[in-house]
């Protein structure tokens, strides 16, 4: 069936406005939790970071642009119903969406081909906008999550495939290595994704839709609701602080996600977010009418 | 610690005042140069194009809005990972005579080394506070190599009381967050054996 352009233009309009609002305002979970965490944080240089960032945040929202100067590379994580009406027309949306958002925000062109080393100029490029699909069976909706890593917060990345026996303390000694190193440059207090899982890239995966949970929110499992628990509690000991210059605290939270593992090996990946979470999640139903459920409130 | 409100170009008299834990706010011309530039100058020989002899290179990809006739609105301009260009600034601050570098979390022994050696400082803008650096800026004074793309283009930019800025490498050797990460590392090593036998999952 071609692709209807009324309906892509009606669609790219909707997630282009949900794009460019988010590039500007942190979700609520992020704003809180800055917040609680800047109560406690009252010494050193800490307070003036925090000032910093709330009067960054401030700013961002009375001009109207990207609190962050890095807006990401592009990527989706689309949850679409198998009723919903517009199946055909979702990707070539998403692509329109960004390029305008790119002009409109305006976003900052991050899409580098790679080999041929050039900067596409519109945020479109092989495979960019990356988008993850989940089908939802009788679901009439679609889902979407657009998320905006920024280059300091991809850098601390990493999966690896552990021997069982190094267990679950040497998923969190990667963990830790790996933001006591690379995370002090992240823009601490981050959100620590952690993905465990059979092979390398599925760990990776599930590490990135860790960071699309809420801050404050625990893993259904008691077991890795406790390991969530404890990882955090050991890396605010080590006290990262804002910026990475000292403090109380070190982390906005720890959020693990799992799958199966095979008998012989535990992989484990790790993403993480910087303080500056732009994660947006929105519900758009067939008639265009919508829950921006992770900015309450929010009209587009 | 103290602050201190630098014009550029600064001397090495001014910078010689200045000690890890200070904190700098600077006026004047900022140019932005990240990955591609340091390559190019470092790598490649290129001359840079901007004489930066005292004044300030920012680590930093900008946004900025094409307004015709090579002029430029600034959108949002935060520091970017200054590690990154660890391997070249030492270089870079030989080669160009700049004497201040503004970035974000720290760097290494080879650029604090080129720190010493060439009478300069490292400095971090709080990261992801772009829209705060945006505007402290005046205007946007022109760009060169744009072929690099804009994130890695030489943004020239005149900014005012630009900051706060704080100085995590002075021209004596001292690294502010060299000697966070061994505090870190430390605290690290007793986490880790506080979680022993805790994530004992498999029976």
């Amino acid at each position: 069936m071609p692709q209807d352009k009324d309906t892509v233009e009606k669609l790219s309009e909707l997630i282009s406005a949900f794009i460019c609002y988010a590039a500007g305002h942190l979700p609520d979970d992020v704003r809180q939790r800055l917040d609680e965490m800047s109560k406690i944080e009252t010494e050193g240089f800490a307070p003036q970071i925090y000032d910093c960032m709330r009067k960054n945040m401030e700013m961002a929202d009375i001009l109207a642009r990207p609190s962050c100067q890095d807006t990401g590379l592009p990527q989706f994580f689309a949850r679409v119903g198998t009723k919903y009406p517009y199946l055909d027309e979702v990707e070539a949306s998403l692509i329109e969406a960004v390029k305008k958002a790119t002009i409109r925000a305006p976003l900052r062109p991050n899409a580098v081909e790679v080999f041929e080393e050039y900067n596409t100029g519109n945020n479109i490029g092989s495979h960019i906008p990356w988008i993850d699909w989940e089908l939802v069976p009788d679901s009439d909706e679609l889902e979407l999550y657009f998320y905006m890593a920024g280059g300091g917060c991809s850098l601390p990345g990493m999966a690896k495939v552990l021997m069982p026996l190094e267990g679950y303390e040497g998923i969190a000694k990667a963990v830790f290595d790996q933001m006591t190193t690379y995370g002090v440059n992240a823009c601490p207090p981050c959100l620590v994704g952690i993905g465990i899982a059979g092979s390398a890239e599925v760990a990776a995966k599930l590490s990135k839709k860790a960071l699309l949970r809420p801050v404050g929110s625990s893993n259904p499992n008691p077991k890795a609701a406790q390991m969530e628990k404890l990882i955090e509690d050991g890396l605010n000991s080590v006290g990262l602080g804002p910026g990475g210059f000292g403090g109380k605290l070190s982390c906005m939270g720890v959020n693990i996600e799992q799958a199966s593992r095979h008998p012989a090996t535990l992989a484990m990946g790790l993403s993480t977010a910087c303080w500056a979470h732009r994660r947006a999640g929105i519900r758009i139903k067939p008639d265009y009418g919508y829950d921006f459920f992770t900015h309450k409130g929010v009209t587009l | 610690m103290s602050t201190f409100h630098f014009t550029l170009p600064v001397s090495d008299e001014d910078i010689k005042k200045v000690r890890i834990g200070d904190i700098v706010y600077v006026t004047g011309l900022v140019t932005t140069g990240r990955d591609d530039v340091h390559h190019r100058v470092v790598v490649s020989g290129k001359d840079s194009p901007v004489d930066l002899k005292g004044k300030a290179i920012f680590h930093a990809g900008p946004i900025m809005k094409d307004l015709g006739d090579g002029r430029y609105k600034i959108i949002s301009v935060g520091p970017t990972t200054s590690m990154r260009m660890e391997k070249a600034e030492a270089e870079f601050l030989a080669k160009t005579g700049a004497k201040i570098v503004i970035g974000k979390g720290g760097m290494g022994p080879k650029t604090t080394q080129g720190c010493i050696d060439n009478t300069a400082i490292c400095t971090i803008f709080p990261g992801g506070c772009a829209v705060v650096a945006a505007e402290q800026c005046n205007d946007v004074e022109g760009v060169e190599w744009l072929d690099l793309g804009m994130p890695e283009a030489m943004w020239k930019l005149n900014v005012e009381e630009f900051g706060p800025l704080i100085v995590s490498i002075d021209s004596y050797g001292g690294n502010l967050i060299e000697d966070n990460k061994k505090l870190f590392a430390e605290r690290k090593e007793q986490a880790l054996a506080d979680l022993k036998g805790k994530l004992n999952y498999m029976s």
